[in-house]
């Protein structure tokens, strides 16, 4: 039982330091069937239906669907990394391990319901510190749309790891939100790609003045 | 059973330096060549035992007096050492902050007597050893803690007989983790290839073989053979913390342990004929991702503490 959340801590840890977006789909994408297989693993011995469906919905959604949105985009805008990051990729993995003591605090401080699984919540609020870190440090804006969807993956993992019955309507409302937001983003991302040239979030200049030669492609 | 774990540190003394045989054995055997015989650092140090020594101008006492002191030092070292259910000649609580230190003075050592020598090309591999060295070491002191907080005991030899079958099952990620760290430990402190190519002889790129550049016969000879003893050191206590039989009997002790060093050196050649070695940058970043999984380690261990 503990491997997923190890597995989970490591790979969101491994994002931290690696600049290829394929990669970082592929890593959001393991995630996702991880996440999907926890609330099966956590239940086995009382399997209802609504933990099937959210499981599902799960491995289909976060595992399957959206990170081949994501490949669809950069296939389309034909961006392989992120060079420049405001915060170097050396410089990330510290700042990674801090946020992981301070959520390891956290959980250790705060008083949770009988039954919730320490570990779990441990990972679930890394995985949403790493996402908002990710979202404030990268530069392009395909790498924080995945910043993104880690960070919802880490609020689906603190769902599973307080209770498992509560959030079956809830966790697919979420689900649906995340959809749609990917799907706009991606499209959003597309366009921003032929309006402006490039997706660097600071790089936001028309064509018209980026030709007249103030702003380099990057 | 007392007095036959001296047994072990005297097998040490006496194969050691076989490991770095096995490890080009391998090698070669991946190179498709035949190799040098496995004996041939015992060759080598025979050989070098009979010259005499060279020593520079511009060199002083350290240098001389360097050699002798890192192989005392890491011979003591391997009296802490421990075999599996059987306890290190030489044991007592915090004595993994002995060791550390033992190894740290060798080093230490072997850098002053490398700037000792005046050569710019020995300066550069001292300033690498000690760059390295010092991000490689949190690794294995997190790797310790976790060990300590798991089994409850402060010593390497109640540590060592407090992981068992038991702790594999319940928290082998954990274990799995630290054995990781260590692996990668054993590599960086032994010169090994994802970080230094105990093989190249161009000065700009090796870290290890430059500082012993200016050694010469006998000197040569107990350098040599002291990180020989190095690389047998980390091997035994990444086997203790792997091996979950803990038997007290003592030729099984034995059987197990003494092959399993080997096995040790099987995976180094491996890893080193599959890998290629990083480049110079690179390697902070993985010694810092090292002592990161240490730390992760650390961290579910913690938690899992408070559960």
């Amino acid at each position: 039982m503990t491997f997923i959340p190890v597995i989970l801590i490591l790979s969101t840890m491994f994002l931290l330091s690696s600049s290829r977006l394929r990669t970082v789909i592929g890593v959001v994408a393991m995630q996702g069937l991880f996440l999907g297989l926890l609330p099966l693993l956590k239940s086995l011995d009382h399997l209802s239906l609504s933990i099937i469906i959210l499981s599902l919905s799960g491995i289909i959604f976060k595992g399957i669907v959206l990170p081949l949105l994501m490949l669809k985009v950069i296939k389309e805008t034909g961006i392989q990394r992120d060079v420049r990051p405001y915060v170097s990729y050396g410089a990330s993995l510290p700042a990674g391990v801090l946020l992981l003591a301070f959520s390891a605090w956290l959980t250790i401080r705060m008083d949770f319901p009988a039954g919730t699984s320490l570990l779990i919540v441990t990972m679930a609020m890394f995985m949403m510190f790493i996402g908002l870190f990710l979202m404030i440090s990268r530069r392009l804006a395909i790498m924080q749309s995945l910043a993104y969807l880690v960070l919802e993956n880490g609020i689906y993992a603190l769902g599973i790891g307080i209770s498992l019955e509560v959030p079956l309507m809830v966790e697919l409302g979420i689900l649906l939100d995340v959809f749609v937001g990917v799907f706009l983003m991606g499209n959003l991302v597309f366009h921003l790609d032929r309006e402006f040239q490039h997706t660097e979030v600071d790089g936001f200049i028309l064509s018209d003045e980026a030709s007249e030669g103030d702003s380099p492609k990057l | 059973m007392t007095g036959w774990n001296w047994l072990f540190p005297l097998a040490a003394l006496i194969l050691a330096p076989l490991l770095p045989g096995v490890i080009n054995k391998v090698k070669a055997f991946f190179a498709g060549r035949r190799g040098p015989s496995s004996f041939q650092l015992y060759y080598d140090l025979a050989k070098l035992l009979r010259k005499g020594s060279v020593y520079s101008h511009s060199t002083t006492l350290i240098f001389r007096i360097a050699a002798p002191l890192i192989l005392a030092c890491t011979a003591v070292a391997l009296l802490l050492l421990p075999w599996g259910g059987m306890s290190a000649p030489v044991s007592f609580a915090g004595d993994f902050i002995l060791l550390l230190y033992l190894l740290a003075l060798a080093r230490f050592f072997l850098v002053i007597s490398a700037l000792d020598t005046a050569s710019a090309f020995e300066g550069m591999g001292a300033s690498r050893e000690v760059l390295f060295s010092a991000m490689a070491e949190p690794s294995l002191m997190l790797g310790f803690l976790v060990l300590i907080l798991h089994t409850g005991s402060t010593g390497l030899s109640g540590i060592a007989s407090g992981i068992g079958f038991n702790d594999w099952q319940s928290s082998a990620p954990v274990l799995l983790m630290i054995a990781m760290a260590w692996f990668f430990l054993l590599l960086c402190e032994n010169s090994r290839i994802p970080v230094d190519d105990p093989n190249t002889h161009l000065e700009l790129t090796m870290i290890h073989e430059v500082m012993i550049l200016d050694n010469s016969g006998p000197d040569l000879a107990l350098l040599e053979y002291a990180s020989s003893l190095k690389l047998w050191i980390f091997g035994g206590l990444l086997i203790n913390l792997i091996l979950p039989f803990r038997l007290d009997n003592l030729i099984y002790q034995i059987l197990v342990f003494i092959p399993s060093m080997f096995i040790v050196s099987l995976l180094v050649g491996i890893t080193e004929s599959i890998m290629a070695r990083l480049k110079l940058i690179t390697i902070p970043k993985v010694l810092v991702g090292s002592a990161a999984l240490g730390i992760v380690a650390l961290l579910v261990k913690l938690v899992e503490y408070y559960q």
